[in-house]
């Protein structure tokens, strides 16, 4: 092993305009590979963090529609204490009502939480952007579309009614903007006793329930399921964004595309480059074989050449498509400076990088590699 | 004494479609220690004879026996690695290797071996340098040396094996005279030291003369074999 290294290495180095060729070609394309699964990956879960990183992504109801649930506490329970992978749990009471302030009525959504708890779902503390959350019974903090709408103010006292005549009143003590419209202009959020007043109830209508790995709602989601009885539904995000997720998909696949072009085109550039200079080192090849070097050796001193030229190549490529990726996250912006799409680096994605890069080179090296051993030394001494 | 080698009823035939047939029931034996020439005309089948000796070449027909093994019944590997240990080659062309100096051309025999340079095989590099005179040129790439040099360093690389056979296709046919002939000195000094049996072709008589045994071939055949005191 040690002679056809030592062989491989040498006349890489003595070829150096050669290596620096390959070189760049195993750097560039393994940076572009990089680089595009990064920012594809970077796209995706930040497009999935703002659809799903601040809802529900599963959720435990009544099987009719805004239905009961009883004895929560209990149920909570048995879920976190024997489901895994969940992260935040979050009762909520939410149901439709009218809201009137003198004239005006507007239909709205009481979504009554402890708000401990859905604070690690909506984090609605840093959204509220004048007042403050509700602290005692009777306050609400109220969407920053349906208070222009209704031109409220805080300190406003609302009138909270339905047609099954549930009634109350509440008072406003801040104004959120959570960032999608239609919600901005429709809730209204309470502490889960507040809304259990209007509605005179104890029980709630849902469990929300955030998970670490979002994908695996769907499973997570049947675990659930299986430790409750029938009376209850679960629900997972996958089923309500079913688009979303073939749009992931499509993505998914086009972006392994363009990674596998851009490696095969490496591997062909290296194998024609590797191939040729088989053709340059013939006397070379020759000569050794009659010194004694075995066909098996003679094609390891290709192989290595492509492997070493895969490690380094890998290395470059990868240092690279970094660099790539902060950079655009610094000069790609947003008007507010934040970066169009975060990019997070995945440590196992970057080691299966490197290994392609190197699997590629060695692989390129396989044609050239069996040329040389394949040669035979009167070939190269009968013609000179 | 029993020979070093022997070639028995040694056809050559080239082409398969166009057959040419260079050499015809041949047979030679050589015994160790001698300095053989081969001469003959251009086209005679010198060339083809030795690299069927070194087995670089398969005769078409008839046998090749180094030291007593029959080497048409070895395998590709072991007949590489008698190749290692028992032949050195010298060509008309020097073929060292360019990527390489003069010193690591001449050890490149022994890294072929796969094993750790010994402090001894070292030692033994740096004097066959000596013998052939390179040592200001040591550490000079390949290509960084006149022809005579560069001939030199591959006869040092022929021996540094210490092979029982040394064939060399006229190795100094690229030289002037005098480099020609301080070369064939040589040889004749390291035949002498190292008792390896040589086996040289030529085209120069004056040369055949000093060997121990000259050989001439014409149309694939032996014509003359003459041993001389
Ligand atoms: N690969 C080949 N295919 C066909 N014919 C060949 C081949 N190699 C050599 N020959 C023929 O075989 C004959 C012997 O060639 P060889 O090279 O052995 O001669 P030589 O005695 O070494 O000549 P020279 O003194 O010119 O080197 C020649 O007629 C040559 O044309
Ligand atoms: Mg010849």
């Amino acid at each position: 092993m040690k002679f056809p290294f030592r062989i491989a290495w040498r006349f890489l180095k003595s070829g150096k305009g050669q290596t620096i060729l390959i070189l760049s070609g195993i750097a560039i394309g393994i940076s572009v590979q990089v680089f595009i699964g990064l920012l594809i990956q970077g796209l995706q879960s930040s497009l999935v963090d703002s659809t799903i990183g601040n809802a529900s992504q599963i959720t435990v109801e009544s099987q009719e529609n805004n239905g009961e649930i009883f004895n929560y506490q209990e149920k909570e329970e048995v879920i976190g204490n024997n489901v895994e992978g969940i992260t935040e749990m979050s009762p909520t009471l939410t149901l439709p009502a009218f809201i009137s302030l003198e004239e005006e009525a507007e239909s709205a959504l009481i979504r009554g939480f402890d708000l401990e708890k859905a604070e690690g779902i909506y984090g609605f503390r840093e959204k509220i952007i004048t007042g403050r959350l509700p602290e005692n019974s009777a306050e609400v903090a109220v969407g920053i579309g349906l208070a222009e709408n209704l031109e409220l103010e805080i300190g406003d006292t609302l009138e909270v009614f339905n047609f099954e005549g549930d009634q109350g009143e509440v008072v406003i003590a801040g104004f959120f903007d959570i960032g999608v419209t239609n919600l901005n202009e429709s809730w209204i959020v309470s502490e889960i006793e507040t809304a259990q007043s209007i509605f005179q109830r104890d029980s709630i209508t849902a469990i929300e329930i955030q998970v670490e790995k979002v994908f695996e709602a769907d499973r997570i989601g049947e675990e659930v399921q299986a430790l409750l009885d029938d009376d209850v539904k679960v629900t997972n995000w996958k089923d309500a964004n079913q688009d979303l997720l073939s749009g992931l998909q499509g993505q998914d696949i086009s972006s392994i595309m363009i990674q596998i072009f851009v490696v095969v085109a490496v591997v062909l550039g290296i194998s024609s480059v590797l191939a040729i200079s088989v053709l340059q080192r013939s006397k070379q090849i020759g000569i050794l074989k009659a010194m004694g070097v075995n066909d098996r050796s003679a094609s390891l001193i290709f192989l290595f050449q492509g492997l070493i030229l895969g490690i380094i190549g890998g290395f470059i490529g990868i240092a690279l498509g970094l660099g790539l990726s902060y950079s655009f996250m610094i000069f790609a912006t947003n008007p507010d400076g934040s970066p169009v799409v975060e990019i997070v680096i995945n440590y196992n994605f970057i080691a299966l990088s490197f290994l392609i890069a190197v699997a590629a080179s060695t692989l390129a090296a396989l044609i050239p590699a069996k040329k040389s051993s394949k040669l035979q030394p009167i070939e190269v001494i009968r013609n000179g | 004494m029993d020979s070093i080698l022997t070639l028995e009823n040694i056809d050559k035939v080239y082409g398969s479609k166009i057959k040419t047939q260079v050499i015809f029931d041949l047979n030679l034996s050589f015994q160790p220690g001698t300095f053989n020439s081969i001469i003959g005309q251009s086209g005679s089948g010198k060339s083809t004879l030795l690299n069927i000796m070194g087995t670089l070449d398969k005769p078409t027909k008839g046998k090749v026996l180094v030291e007593g093994r029959d080497t048409g019944a070895l395998k590709k590997n072991d007949l590489a690695k008698l190749r290692n240990e028992a032949i050195g080659f010298v060509f008309q062309f020097h073929y060292l290797l360019p990527e390489f100096t003069t010193l690591e051309n001449i050890l490149m025999p022994q890294w072929v071996k796969n094993k750790r340079i010994e402090p001894e095989i070292q030692r033994r590099a740096e004097e066959l340098i000596e013998v052939v005179g390179l040592e200001k040129v040591k550490n000079n790439l390949a290509t960084d040396m006149s022809g005579g040099q560069q001939q030199r360093a591959a006869i040092a690389r022929a021996l540094m094996n210490r092979p029982r056979i040394l064939l060399a296709d006229e190795p100094t046919g690229n030289l002037d005279s005098e480099t020609s002939n301080s070369i064939y000195r040589l040889l004749k000094d390291i035949n002498k030291e190292f008792q390896s049996t040589f086996i040289v072709i030529t085209h120069d008589k004056k040369i055949a003369e000093r060997t121990d045994r000259i050989i001439e071939l014409k149309d694939g055949k032996v014509y003359t074999d003459v041993t001389q005191k």
